[in-house]
């Protein structure tokens, strides 16, 4: 079965290229559609004129795993529409760059710990409930409290407030919420109906540029309803307040589209979305509605994009590797992207620690032919990794000193792995694991041939029947062989590369790496207040990898794509998925 | 339907082996009446296996099948009588080469090559597809006849448990029964592959059987055999379950082939054989990304798995015509 | 005949308490924590997860979390998927679609089965015999992803003749090709039963006698071979409709056929313990009933055969 589902990805719409807005003062909203210097190369039929067309647009997409309730979306498939029915209070434009949507402007203090947001003015649900801070407020306090399980809480974490009042969960993960218990976040203050707020639990320059995650969308009055299965009041009296089910099911947003009517999600089958007449804000759609299709099989969507019944896809199959820049002439996409691939390997494994690690690491990195692999097995669908983050993050360096260990060299390698076997000689089989739902199997084999080539050691694969059995394991810290890892970063930052997997104590970091050089370099960058800034340090950091390899990183996923015949302007957000509202497509 | 057995009740011995005679069936038109009632009392006593086996040999269907087995079994045995080179010396330089020198079939994506993989395939593949028929025969065969033959309560309670078994999805018991016993290599890992594709590929074989049994439970040499005293249990032994071979054979032998290409799905979910055997089934899987540009590399060990179908089939047809007392040409 | 079917109906209380544990405890068992895969490969928030732990009966033991599920079929009530849909909504909309496809799928195995079987059965040894070897051969061997890829490009793609995939247009039009790829290696099953049991039937005493006595070639094949040949084949095709409801997955993807097979393998790689076992159920059902309209068919086909 090669079924691809299950990896589940954080989707992200945000910024590629220049990242300008890392220290922004106060972003204005440009109000004017989008830019459209295309950065990333639409089709060559793409008038690229900004027209407005009726076509409706069918794209690729698949059954959201969860109910449409943006705090409780964390998966590629559900992100992709509330892109599309939710304003959030930023988006991320067709270069990239952080742009004021529902936000007229986000003002920070002088030591960014508080940022005031001023909305537009006039704005409505689809319903006509009113966008105001409000809508904000109860969204963002609703999905922070971990009482109401949201699988995105930990994104309200860096606003003040978090902490304190999940700290009956953290003290015991089982506690049951209690009438005065604290439900909402202290650092979120009204000011009046438009303006609100933020008070962060510590500097944060770059916060603004988080924001155009869907976590962060607002929700409308009507999406709210007593919460009965956890019935408690605040300290205040009022009754907890939670979202309705049935609003997942039917969501009302604030962006530029909204459902074609009730029931115009069809599970596992398409959603059916048409443009809003109350949206009045930068995103106008340029055509006459989208419908995603939801499709399992990749061999499935490519037949439909060659048969006309798909529009645009974010995905081409590995059949089609060769063959869909022919197929599809300049209406294919293959363009750097933003999902790093690497494999860990867990210092408490046997021969992985210490200074016999280290070498074991490097020589073993040194033994794969990354370039070799890309062009055969994904055939330039990949582009190998030069750092631990993406080619499109500013701030990105190909060059950070040690990265020569990223490079095929078989007697370096040999050297290295020799040198190590001085310290303890190698034993047994080296493993990495997978999860066969995917398919991974290909290039994990390949690079365990171009190590056993190399090294002259036993290697094997280690599948995993399930994303979730191996996550468990991975997770428990009961795995006993290298894995593979994937990330892509929430928000256009190194730092979001870096932190999460390899900062002590960090979220995902399944391969407990920890160094207090690293991590105080990271901090140090995150006190810059240009991105760019940011980055000498966090390339700083990246060095310390480099020598230590806490993963060892592969390669960087490509935007891989293409469109039909019928649609033009299709630009590529970073997050590699085509932005919806601009495709065009005449009746 | 063959009354064949009661009449050579009265002709043998008691306890003997049941003397089959010669021309029972007039032969052809031609033959006299005379000539057909006559015993030979002469005559060795033979055997419905021992007449099937001097039967078979003549069939052309039958010795074209043995050659191609004989051939399969051989790649199973001795891999390197056919190729030297080791299934796993993969080069990435060489993805996707067309044939030269010492690789007669080329190399797919990887840079292995096509022809050892594909000789190679044929132990793990054949071992599971050939044990895990043998076994379905076996379970299958004991339940569904116990099912049809002593019906009544029996019947039901055998049915339903079939009918349970029946609805298990393989993949998730695959998934449970494999991940709590571990991947192993060698003959323990074929052989719990085989265990858990045989668990569920029993009911049909089951409900097969039981249908047969059941078309025969009534005729008229059953009833007979019953009248003279003949055991419950030797009649459905010795006279139900033969004509209820066609059936299963025919069962078994399709089978066969897809419990080979069943493997592959379980292989690549890694609850199959370890990754590492390059099962047929999991060539052809792993080919699928190659299907709009190197199809070549599909073609090999699906024609692998073709001819094995073939060949059992063909054995399978044949067995059949030998052992089926009515149908000669 | 009344008494006895009554029987076997209630025949089903049984089975469906021995299936729905016996998939439930199987379904406990799988490796891995379905709401640590929820959060990918992020960060899993432990207060989160155990509120979500609790919402989905995760953190009783198995024997509770199975009685909890009994108990909320008895209402009406089969549960909640992961994902927040009602466990009786998928099973709802998955159901009629898979019934369409398979009854489909069991018409086109059962027609082109029974006809080549039958004329290979009658003219063993010849041309069409080989033929009909070979074609159940290359049913056998091809895999399905191959046949369904050729069929969507030529059909589909190149003449335009029928609908590449069945996404939410769930017509006997669309249905066509899945049917037919669905189809496939049953087809091999029934041609081989039928040919067998045609050539064992066609030397039989009775229709030796019954050409001996002038009756016509049409009579004597369909009057008397096809009946009492056609048990076997009845029995696989009985027993086939439920293989193919269930285990249509690879067609169902490669068609994207909104259909059970695709459910079940989902929420099998999610774990989710109701939706698996309220759809296995409804299989086991499928196949008692499929297996009693066969014990029925039997008597009608051979009189010999007594239903007790």
């Amino acid at each position: 079965m090669t079924r691809r589902t299950h990896t589940i990805r954080r989707a992200r719409r945000s910024a590629a290229i220049g990242l300008v807005a890392a220290a922004a003062m106060a972003l204005t909203a440009c109000g004017s559609g989008a830019k459209t210097t295309s950065s990333s190369t639409a089709a060559a039929g793409a008038s690229g004129s900004g027209g407005f067309t009726n076509g409706i647009v069918t794209l690729r997409g698949g059954e959201p795993q969860n109910p449409l309730i943006p705090t409780n979306t964390n998966e590629v498939f559900g992100a992709r529409i509330e892109t599309n029915l939710f304003a959030g209070l930023v988006y991320y434009d067709a270069d990239g760059e952080t742009q004021m949507d529902a936000a007229e402007s986000i003002t920070p203090n002088a030591d960014y710990t508080v940022f005031t947001v001023k909305l537009r003015s006039g704005m409505t649900f689809d319903n006509g409930d009113p966008v105001d801070a409000d809508s904000f407020i109860n969204a963002w306090n609703f999905g922070a409290y971990e009482g109401n399980a949201q699988l995105c809480a930990d994104f309200f974490q860096p606003i003040q407030g978090y902490k304190e009042e999940n700290a009956p969960f953290e003290a015991d993960s089982n506690y049951k919420p209690k009438d005065g218990d604290v439900v909402t976040l202290s650092g979120l203050k009204k000011v009046d109906d438009l303006d609100f707020t933020i008070t962060m639990a510590q500097a944060t320059p770059d916060w603004p540029v988080h924001l155009g995650y869907n976590a962060y969308d607002p929700l409308p009055k009507s999406a709210f309803v007593k919460n009965t299965t956890t019935p408690i009041t605040d300290a205040a009296g009022n009754p907890l307040m939670t979202v309705d089910p049935a609003y997942g099911e039917n969501p009302v947003g604030n962006g530029p589209y909204k459902l074609k009517g009730q029931g115009a999600w069809q599970h596992n089958v398409k959603i059916d979305l048409v443009p809003s007449k109350t949206y009045d804000g930068p995103r106008k759609p340029h055509n006459g509605g989208l419908t995603y299709e939801f499709i399992t099989e990749l061999e499935t969507v490519y037949s439909d994009l060659l048969a006309g019944n798909l529009d645009v896809t974010d995905e081409i199959p590995e059949s089609a590797f060769t063959t869909f820049e022919s197929d599809l002439g300049s209406r294919a996409v293959n363009l750097a992207g933003t999902n790093f691939q690497s494999f860990t390997i867990p210092s408490r494994l046997p021969h992985f620690s210490g200074q016999e690690g280290q070498l074991r690491r490097q020589a073993l990195s040194y033994a794969i032919d990354r370039a070799t692999i890309c062009k055969t097995i994904f055939n330039g669908t990949r582009t190998p990794a030069k750092d631990f983050s993406s080619p499109l993050m500013a701030g990105y360096s190909a060059n950070i000193p040690g990265n020569e260990v990223l490079s095929y060299n078989p007697t370096k390698a040999k050297q290295l792995w020799a040198q190590a076997d001085a310290i303890s000689k190698w034993s047994g089989t080296f493993e990495i694991a997978y999860n066969g739902d995917s398919s991974h199997g290909q290039w994990v084999e390949a690079v365990l041939n171009s190590i056993n080539q190399v090294l002259g050691i036993k290697t094997a694969p280690k599948v995993y029947p399930t994303f979730q059995a191996m996550r468990t394991d991975v997770t428990d810290r009961k795995i006993q062989t290298a894995f593979r890892t994937g990330w892509q970063a929430d928000y256009p930052s190194i730092y979001d590369y870096l932190a999460p997997l390899y900062g002590t104590g960090g979220g995902s970091n399944d391969g407990d790496y920890s160094n207090t050089d690293f991590d105080n370099l990271l901090t140090e960058g995150l006190k810059q207040k240009t991105a760019d800034e940011s980055a000498v340090y966090y390339n700083q950091a990246q060095e310390i990898l480099m020598k230590e390899l806490p993963a060892i990183p592969l390669w960087v996923q490509n935007i891989v794509g293409g469109s039909s015949t019928k649609v033009s302007n299709v630009k590529w957000g970073w997050d590699t998925v085509p932005i919806a509202y601009l495709i065009e497509k005449p009746e | 339907m063959s009354s064949r057995q009661i009449k050579t009740q009265s002709s043998g011995g008691p306890d003997s082996e049941l003397p089959t005679p010669r021309h029972f069936f007039a032969s052809d038109d031609t033959a006299l009446l005379s000539d057909v009632d006559v015993f030979d009392e002469s005559a060795p006593p033979s055997s419905l296996w021992r007449e099937a086996g001097r039967k078979l040999v003549r069939q052309p269907k039958f010795i074209v099948s043995v050659l191609l087995i004989a051939v399969i079994l051989l790649a199973v045995a001795w891999p390197t009588l056919f190729t030297k080179v080791p299934k796993n010396s993969c080069d990435l330089s060489k993805s996707l080469d067309g044939p030269s020198a010492g690789h007669p079939l080329g190399f797919e994506k990887l840079g292995c090559d096509i022809f050892s993989r594909v000789v190679n395939g044929a132990r793990p593949s054949v071992s599971v597809g050939v044990l895990t028929t043998l076994l379905v025969v076996i379970i299958g065969g004991l339940i569904g006849a116990l099912a049809g033959w002593y019906g009544k309560w029996v019947d039901a309670l055998l049915s339903r448990i079939t009918d349970i078994f029946f609805a298990l999805p393989l993949v998730l018991a695959a998934i449970v029964f494999l991940q709590a016993f571990g991947q192993r290599g060698g003959f323990l890992g074929v052989f719990s592959v085989v265990a858990v594709m045989a668990a569920f590929g029993w009911p049909q074989m089951a409900r097969i059987t039981r249908s047969a049994v059941l078309a025969v439970k009534n005729s008229d040499f059953v009833t007979a055999a019953k009248a003279i005293g003949v055991s419950r249990g030797k009649i459905l032994l010795k006279h139900a379950m033969p004509n209820a071979a066609a059936p299963m054979i025919v069962t078994a032998t399709v089978s066969l082939g897809t419990y080979i290409v069943a493997e592959a799905t379980l292989s690549f979910l890694g609850v199959g054989l370890p990754i590492t055997t390059r099962s047929w089934g999991w060539q052809i899987s792993d080919a699928k990304t190659m299907l709009r540009t190197a199809p070549e590399v599909l073609l090999w060990p699906a024609a692998a798995l073709a001819l094995t179908v073939l060949a059992f089939i063909m054995l399978g047809d044949a067995v059949r015509d030998a052992l089926d007392p009515k149908a000669r040409r | 005949m009344g008494w006895y079917i009554g029987r076997r109906l209630l025949q089903m209380i049984p089975v469906f308490l021995g299936a729905t544990l016996l998939v439930y405890a199987m379904v406990f068992l799988l490796p891995g924590d379905p709401i640590v895969a929820m959060f990918g490969e992020r960060q899993v928030n432990a207060a989160v997860a155990n509120q979500l732990r609790a919402q989905y009966h995760l953190d009783k033991p198995f024997i509770i979390q199975y009685l909890l599920y009994l108990k909320g079929v008895v209402t009406g009530n089969f549960g909640m998927s992961y994902s927040g849909r009602p466990v009786s909504q998928i099973v709802a909309q998955a159901y009629p679609v898979t019934v369409k496809l398979a009854v489909m799928a069991l018409c086109i195995e059962a027609i082109f089965g029974v006809v080549l079987g039958v004329i290979a059965g009658l003219r063993r040894g010849g041309w069409f015999d080989s033929t009909a070897l070979v074609l159940s051969m290359l049913l056998i061997a091809v895999p399905t992803f191959v046949m369904g890829f050729v069929l969507q490009t030529l059909l589909g793609i190149k003449l335009q003749w029928l609908p590449v995939t069945v996404g939410g247009e769930v017509s006997v039009k669309s249905l066509l090709m899945p049917a037919f790829v669905l189809a496939g290696v049953s087809m091999a099953y029934v041609l081989r039963l039928t040919r067998n049991s045609v050539a064992e039937v066609s030397t039989a005493d009775y229709v030796r006698t019954a050409t001996a006595k002038g009756l016509s070639r049409h009579t004597v094949v369909t009057k008397h071979i096809l009946r009492n040949s056609l048990i076997p084949v009845v029995t696989f095709l009985g027993a086939d409709l439920g293989n193919l409801m269930g285990g249509a997955i690879v067609t169902e993807g490669i068609f994207n056929v909104p259909g059970v097979g695709n459910a079940l393998y989902q929420a099998i790689l999610k774990s989710e313990g109701s939706t698996v076992v309220s759809l296995v159920t409804i299989l086991v059902l499928v196949f008692i009933i499929a297996n009693l309209v066969v014990d029925l068919l039997y008597a009608a086909l051979d009189p010999r055969i007594r239903l007790v």
